[in-house]
């Protein structure tokens, strides 16, 4: 019966799978017992959102191999759309489920059209090249959103682009009736916080299930293929170019979608919460979880996320204790006289270096 | 000099046809080069380089060290873009084409710094060169359709078949980097025949293989022209090689072609020896 | 017209600023090949001990300027001995996340030492400036800093030219084997580029916090990141570049901000950037070496 499991990566992939629903099991067993503390209750959504934006952007930098550093920005992009779409249409649709699906759709589409038209510049640069520009094209993001003013009324929705700093809410015109969504520098505020643990749950194994499959289907190879020998692909008939951006499109949807049920789990959120330090963020769950490896960014997001909470009693050396055990566990999993020394004393452990095959 | 024959406005070397009829350029050619030439700066790398290859002929590429070999090669498989000269492949103009689409028009290649996938298996590496050939969309590879079921199914079954070329399918699940040397050139061969060319470039095949390993790699040579019915060309240093297998031999000196012919002639050929100097005598 | 070369005095000076820690960030990207995020903190780190020396000792400006020097000389060693030696055979990436474990490092250390709030920094330079010049916005610290970066460019342009240690130092970023099958101590030679980095980085430290005077454990991040872009747009490794690019960023920003969107000053460096990339992949200077096959 369960012949298919023979297959490692199928096995490797279908425990992903277990481990995300006995956790999510577990924590709603423990949160309607009340055994979460509130500090980390309050971070179950947006725990579940960072894994969203670790296994996608663990798709273009562990599978795709294109250092990407802004990718908060499709996050940006994809809350404060999904934040839109969720505000106009709470007098239309009153079911706070579908209009979350339909934010999270609006979400992952805006942001997809968003990195389809950032990739195809960016897609043209590869190695450190290719990260400042989107580092470059995060920081444009931000800025460009921070210019936003929208707001909804019985007419539709009303938007403004503050390119001199000048407008305020004011200037769009609302009705009596309208509200104002998104406010410029200040951000989105009064926002319905829609986003449940379910909802975030359900996102983490579609964002699972749509990587792991791709990986495993012809286009994952090509892409594979791409990062391993870009010549070599191109020479067996692979569009390069075309794979790249599968992946960057791809991962930007699945962004946009975290960022929407990110943005919809907040009343108040500001433009500048998607800032580099944001995607940087991410980008250490993806290479301390291993590139490539879905699994691994899961829990290094989870952990991560719940830490600095947990060390909250220390904290102004919280942070302080973070940078340094980064930079140590980077020396630890990469020098290699002290991988040496570990392989010798603790035989056949895997290292993040190894797990670049994607192979959880 | 070496003969030639002027035909329809090109030069095209004798011995394909004089040798093996079935195996007539003028009716079928796979290739045809013309006036084809490259220049890095101000360098001439390469010049004027006419060349016809038929439909199932085994064609070689010598010349010293430097003479252009490997930049023939990518300029026919476009890595490079042709500064002049038109390549025909079966008749088709690849002008303005990518390197993945003309590959798709029919050329498939090896290298001569080996280019495998290293970190995925000697099977996926099969399967990434079967891209095109098994296809289906990426959403059904997402939502595992029947169509992903099936195409991959047929795509293990022939990278198995294509992998018992060289007896290689008990190391289907083995990663391609750890192979050793040999290994992972006969791969890259594999590889590219599953991309279904009509006209596989090795470059130095045998190329750190010992005899008997470049032995068994002649026979194949011959083996995979004669059971997919494909022309071949080859770059090569090992002259027991190129001499024992190639119909025609084409020699390149200073991005020029200084000899064409058959390995008979190409041996007695003066400037082919002057080119070589003692090297020939190796051979 | 005045008002156009005003803003064109606003943009040099700040350009030169940049401009400094762009001919760091190339020494230092051209010799290690990485993207050293923890620059724009050595920055903060100058202009914070020479606040120190200056505000709480009460010592002369150029003391502190000597002091800051010596200090971010000296941390640049470190952190390049500490964190970034041990991963000289290691993935782009871990080296990338460690320069980023060293940036959160320095500011979260500034900050528990200085705190959060920001600090005062008074100008370093002050002396009277021509009235005909005054009128363009030109200050004693614009000329400083335009006169400062100049000085610098010449002499890292002789230092790696026609310096022992500075053919080392080309010879090691072309090739590390190769030059240090030739008897080039490659270590050291790394470590020295660290160390002239990061003393660039201090005096632009300083001229930053001279301009714009709030000071906090933040305070580097933007002007590094900007820095790193301008030295990308000047081609990446090559010295003139950097200046160039330093400068030419500087204007562009400060045009910018002046003739079309203060909120939009950065997205319009960037977006020149990117534009700058798409038609010369390796920057204003930079040579473009395709893959051999």
């Amino acid at each position: 019966m369960f012949k298919f499991l023979q297959n490692k990566k199928t096995r490797s992939d279908f425990l992903t799978y277990a481990l995300v629903i006995l956790a999510f099991i577990v924590v709603s067993f423990l949160k309607d017992a009340g055994m979460i503390p509130r500090m980390i209750a309050g971070q179950l959504v947006p725990i579940c959102a960072y894994i969203v934006m670790a296994i996608s952007l663990n798709l273009v930098v562990g599978v795709a191999g294109d250092l990407s550093l802004g990718h908060a920005g499709f996050m940006s992009v994809g809350a404060y759309s999904g934040i839109v779409a969720a505000m106009s249409l709470s007098e239309a649709i009153p079911n706070d489920t579908v209009r979350l699906v339909i934010a999270l759709i609006v979400g992952a589409a805006c942001a997809a059209l968003a990195g389809f038209l950032i990739g195809i510049p960016v897609l043209r640069l590869s190695g450190d090249y290719l990260a400042i520009v989107t580092l470059a094209f995060g920081e444009i993001i931000k800025e460009v959103v921070t210019c936003l003013i929208v707001g909804v009324d019985e007419r539709g929705l009303h938007v403004l682009f503050n390119l001199t700093g000048k407008l305020t809410v004011d200037n769009l015109g609302l009705s009596e009736t309208g509200v104002a969504i998104i406010k410029g520098a200040q951000g989105a505020s009064g926002t319905d916080m829609i986003s449940t643990l379910f909802a975030g749950f359900v996102l983490v194994m579609v964002a699972l299930v749509i990587v792991l499959n791709l990986v495993r289907s012809r286009t994952g190879r090509a892409i594979l293929a791409v990062r391993d020998n870009r010549i070599a692909a191109e020479s067996v008939g692979i569009s390069t170019t075309k794979y790249r951006m599968i992946a960057f499109v791809v991962s930007a949807a699945l962004a946009g979608a975290a960022g929407a049920l990110f943005g919809n789990s907040f009343s108040q959120l500001s433009a500048t919460k998607f800032d580099f330090n944001m995607s940087i963020l991410i980008l250490v769950f993806v290479v301390l979880g291993g590139l490539g490896n879905m699994r691994g960014s899961i829990i290094a997001a989870t952990i991560l996320t719940i830490l600095p909470e947990a060390l909250r009693q220390f904290s102004d050396y919280r942070m302080l204790v973070y940078a340094i055990v980064l930079i140590l566990v980077m020396i630890g999993t990469n020098n290699d006289s002290l991988k040496n020394l570990v392989a010798r004393v603790i035989p056949k452990r895997k290292t993040s270096e190894e797990e670049v095959s994607a192979d959880a | 000099m070496p003969k030639f024959e002027f035909e329809r406005g090109k030069m095209v070397p004798v011995p394909s046809h004089s040798i093996v009829p079935e195996r007539d350029v003028d009716s079928a050619p796979v290739l045809e080069a013309l006036h084809l030439g490259i220049d890095f700066g101000g360098l001439k790398a390469v010049e004027d380089f006419n060349l016809t290859i038929g439909k199932t002929e085994i064609a070689g590429l010598i010349g010293p060290n430097g003479a252009g070999k490997t930049t023939v090669f990518n300029l026919l498989t476009k890595v490079y873009a042709p500064t002049r000269g038109t390549i025909l492949l079966n008749g088709n103009d690849t002008s303005g084409k990518s390197v993945y689409q003309v590959n798709r028009m029919g050329i498939a290649r090896t290298f001569q710094n080996i280019r495998l996938f290293n970190t995925m298996t000697v099977e996926e590496n099969v399967k990434v060169g079967l891209h095109n050939t098994k296809a289906y969309s990426t959403l059904s590879g997402i939502l595992r359709t029947p169509a992903y079921w099936r195409r991959e199914a047929e795509a293990h079954e022939r990278a198995l078949e294509l992998l018992s070329i060289f007896d290689m399918q008990d190391l289907a699940n083995h990663q391609a980097g750890s192979l050793p040397y040999g290994a992972q050139r006969r791969l890259e061969i594999v590889r590219a025949l599953a991309t279904n060319p009509s006209l596989l470039l090795l470059d130095e095949p045998a190329a750190g293989m010992n005899p008997s390993e470049t032995a068994e790699l002649m026979e194949n040579i011959v083996k995979i022209r004669d059971t997919f019915n494909i022309a071949i060309m080859l770059i090569e240093h090992d002259m027991s090689l190129v001499m024992n297998i190639c119909e025609g031999i084409c020699v390149l000196n200073f991005g020029k072609v200084i000899a064409k012919g058959t390995p008979e002639e190409i041996q007695s050929n003066e400037a082919v020896i002057e080119a070589y100097l003692g090297k020939q005598k190796e051979a | 017209m005045t008002v156009f070369l005003q803003y064109l005095v606003n943009g040099l000076s700040m350009g030169s600023v940049y401009a400094i820690i762009a001919l760091g960030y190339t020494m230092v990207y051209g010799i290690a090949k990485m993207l050293n995020f923890a620059h724009g903190d050595v920055i903060m780190i100058g202009a914070y001990i020479s606040f120190v020396v200056t505000s709480y000792m009460g010592l002369p400006a150029i003391v502190s300027v000597i002091a800051a020097v010596a200090v971010c000389t000296a941390l640049g060693i470190l952190i390049e001995g500490l964190a970034y030696k041990p991963l000289r055979q290691a993935g782009p990436l871990a080296v990338l996340i460690t320069a980023i474990g060293v940036s959160y490092f320095l500011q979260n250390a500034a900050q528990l030492i200085w705190g959060a709030t920001p600090k005062n920094f008074t100008s370093i330079v002050s002396f009277p400036v021509p009235a005909f010049l005054k009128a363009y916005n030109v200050s004693a610290v614009s000329l400083v800093t335009v006169i400062a970066c100049l000085l610098i460019m010449a002499g890292l342009m002789w230092f790696t030219g026609k310096t022992k240690m500075g053919k080392a130092m080309r010879a090691v970023s072309e090739d590390k084997a190769a030059a240090q099958l030739m008897g080039i101590n490659v270590n050291r030679t790394i470590s020295m580029t660290f160390a002239i980095g990061s003393a660039l980085a201090a005096i632009a430290g300083v001229l930053l916090c001279s301009y714009s005077p709030v000071l906090q454990p933040t305070t580097g991040s933007m002007p590094g990141i900007k820095a790193f872009t301008a030295a990308v747009f000047g081609g990446i490794g090559s010295i003139p570049g950097a200046f160039v690019g330093g400068i030419l960023l500087g204007i562009i920003e400060a045009m910018a901000q002046a003739y079309i969107s203060t909120s939009l000053a950065n997205s319009i460096v960037f977006g020149v950037l990117i534009v700058v990339l798409l038609v010369k992949p390796a920057g204003l200077f930079g040579k473009y070496v395709p893959e051999k096959v």
